[in-house]
């Protein structure tokens, strides 16, 4: 197990070196950010000690290694536009991304796999197929349409809950949160369902999926010639066999929504990481941009590690792969 | 006779597909006495594994026992409610499967599968489970069977898991146990091995077993008697004994006579000709009328079971051994 781990952080290790330089890269191909910052109407002395100062005189490699440098002690840069610590400025916002995401994203795996489960062990009945004709609608409508529909429906027409912001927040550990208060947890609901909608139909698809396939083995038939109750096969013996696939598109959802819920975020002006970095692209923040987009590299491959280590816990040949 | 403990009568279960019915069991009935070994033989798709999945009411969509009585120590299992069934399942009648890869889920230890089959019957303290478990696994023949029950299925070797599945199958003594083919997907010596452990066991337990193969030569030299099955209808059931000296379907005789023990040395085996009819298109009569030498005009209409003494068949035209039958 020991082995499988230090194995898996080397990997990590370099991918996240390659991304770093793919990024930087990348970023530094578009545009010319002092064109941005500094107004047109400068002096070319105020022009050139600007880029002095941003340290953009300086060949793309020594730039590189000077930010490989800061980033290993901690230092991600500061932003051009805001000039604080674009640590501080991400993880201002980081909070309001994650209360986000991560209720949406639990509720639709929690939601989805009990109703994909159910499809799946009853196909036939007209509870089931109600759940997929929901689920094909949750894959065919864009994101960006059921969250106008949700704000013209019950923000507008009905008014039961607000049509954008966090409300009433809460300090915990220095930080807010909208989820404690019963006004910022209002807030939450149209975007969450908006996020949630499309990972609930994935989810519904592939826990029935898993569940036809499964209920027709000889495992679920040995299992009832045993007499075990169905609720004891579905609990004990279905869901574990259906988990494999499902917790890899979860841990991917849950990073893929954390780096981009950009569209939801600014549907429902919700001050989250999203926003923050379709501005930064607008006036071509550079060191926001890399931060970010490292930040995002560094999230997946963390989430990545983390589903191999659950894969380990719950399936044991795929231990005992990994410590051979 | 002694009163059965189970008793199949009329049997016929039917899966309504797409395509048309399928008639995989068709009035299939017989006796089994306490710890009596019936072999329940025939070509693959003939209906024997349907016939064992309907006496546990295990039949999923889109079968379904269209009609027909399976009565188990008195109790007609066809009509009673699923928790009812169930409670019986693995108690009172258990059933162990072909392929021993396929039945264990191989994501929970051995110990926690065989617990969670005590469990669905009766309360016992984790550790007494536990023992049970310990215990079963020592009778089957697991060597460290403590230690074992904390080993994953992927531990096991294809013999060990089959014999993990008896034990599970063994847990509360039933009365009748269905075996389905479990020592075809293992290597020879270990057929034999588990064959004849399974045997003793059943005889010590008083379990009778319905023994399911489609190798007439294994299952003669286990069941005390036998029914030979094809196309969903039991052609010729009697004591093993008397079938294998004295067939009377056509069916039967040409199974005997390409076992390998009756061919001559040197000679091919000799083969039924033709192959097993599609059970969805069969037509009215005989089904075995197309394959067989003997067929007339008569085999149009299917024959019913002709009983004699403690034998029968479904033939117009019966072999004899002895006398051979005029036409
Ligand atoms: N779920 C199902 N749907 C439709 N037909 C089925 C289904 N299950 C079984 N059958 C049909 O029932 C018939 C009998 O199948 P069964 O599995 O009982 O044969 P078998 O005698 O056990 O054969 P084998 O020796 O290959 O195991 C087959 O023709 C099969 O096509
Ligand atoms: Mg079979």
């Amino acid at each position: 197990m020991l082995g499988f781990i230090i194995q898996r952080f080397l990997q990590a290790v370099a991918v996240m070196a390659v991304m770093s330089v793919i990024v930087f890269c990348g970023v530094y191909a578009i545009g010319n950010p002092i064109d941005i910052v500094i107004p047109p109407e400068a002096t070319q002395d105020i022009r050139e000690e600007a880029i002095r100062r941003l340290g953009l005189d300086r060949p793309l490699y020594e730039q590189y290694f000077i930010f490989m440098g800061n980033l290993l002690q901690g230092d991600l840069g500061r932003s051009f536009v805001y000039n604080i610590p674009v640590l501080e400025l991400i993880g201002g916002r980081l909070p309001a991304t994650l209360e986000l995401v991560l209720i949406s994203v639990i509720s639709a795996a929690v939601l989805g796999v009990s109703l994909g489960i159910y499809a799946g062990y009853r196909p036939d009945s007209w509870v089931s197929k109600t759940i997929m004709a929901i689920s094909v609608l949750g894959f065919s409508v864009p994101s960006f349409w059921v969250g106008l529909i949700l704000i013209l429906f019950f923000a507008v027409n009905l008014g039961w809950l607000p049509a954008g912001g966090r409300g009433e927040t809460v300090e915990i550990w220095g930080v807010a949160w909208s989820f404690p208060t019963l006004n910022g947890l209002s807030h939450i609901v149209l975007p969450a369902v908006n996020l949630a909608l499309f990972k609930l139909a994935m989810m519904i698809r592939l826990a029935r999926a898993g569940t036809r396939e499964i209920m027709l083995t000889d495992t679920i038939k040995f299992a009832r010639a045993a007499g075990l109750a169905e609720g004891t096969i579905l609990r004990r013996h279905l869901l574990k066999l259906i988990s494999i696939p499902i917790i890899t598109v979860f841990g991917l959802e849950l990073g893929s929504t954390l780096a981009f819920a950009v569209v939801t975020e600014t549907i429902f002006s919700w001050p989250g990481v999203g926003k923050l970095i379709i501005d930064s692209i607008g006036v071509l923040d550079r060191p926001v941009m890399v931060a970010y987009l490292i930040l995002v590299a560094f999230l997946f491959v963390t989430i990545n590690f983390v589903i191999d280590l659950v894969f380990a816990m719950i399936d044991p040949r795929l231990r005992q792969g990994a410590t051979a | 006779m002694r009163e059965p403990i189970l008793s199949v009568s009329d049997l016929t279960t039917h899966f309504f597909t797409r395509a048309g019915v399928v008639k995989a069991v068709d009035g299939v009935s017989f006796d089994l006495a306490k710890g009596e070994i019936m072999g329940l033989v025939g070509e693959s798709g003939s209906g024997k594994t349907v016939t064992g999945f309907s006496l546990l009411g295990l039949v999923d969509a889109p079968g379904r026992i269209v009609k027909g009585s399976v009565k188990l120590n008195g109790t007609e299992l066809t009509t009673l409610s699923d928790p009812e069934l169930r409670a019986r399942r693995g108690h009172e009648i258990s059933m162990i499967f072909q392929d021993p890869i396929a039945t264990l889920n191989p994501m929970l230890t051995i110990g926690q599968q065989m617990r969670m089959a005590i469990d669905a019957h009766e309360w016992l303290s984790k550790r007494a489970a536990d023992a049970r478990a310990a215990e079963l696994l020592t009778q089957v023949g697991i060597p460290s069977a403590a230690a074992r029950l904390r080993g994953y299925p992927h531990e096991f070797s294809g013999g060990m898991r089959q014999r993990v599945a008896i034990a599970i199958a063994l847990l509360h003594r039933p009365a009748v146990i269905v075996a389905d083919e479990p020592t075809t997907a293992l290597d020879v010596s270990i057929q034999a091995q588990i064959l004849f452990q399974m045997r003793d066991l059943a005889a010590e337990m008083g379990t009778a077993m319905v023994w399911i193969s489609h190798d007439l030569a294994v299952v003669s030299s286990l069941a005390s008697k036998l029914a030979v099955m094809y196309a969903g209808r039991v052609v010729e059931q009697g004591p093993t004994a008397t079938l294998l000296r004295d067939p009377r379907h056509p069916y039967t005789a040409g199974l005997i006579s390409s076992l390998p023990a009756m061919s001559q040395p040197g000679m091919p085996l000799s083969q039924i000709p033709g192959t097993t009819p599609s059970l969805l298109s069969l037509p009215p009569g005989c089904p075995f009328a197309p394959r067989c030498d003997r067929a007339t005009k008569a085999c149009g209409t299917a024959p019913e079971m002709t009983m004699e003494d403690n034998r029968g068949w479904r033939c117009f035209h019966p072999v004899s051994a002895f006398k051979e039958a005029t036409v």
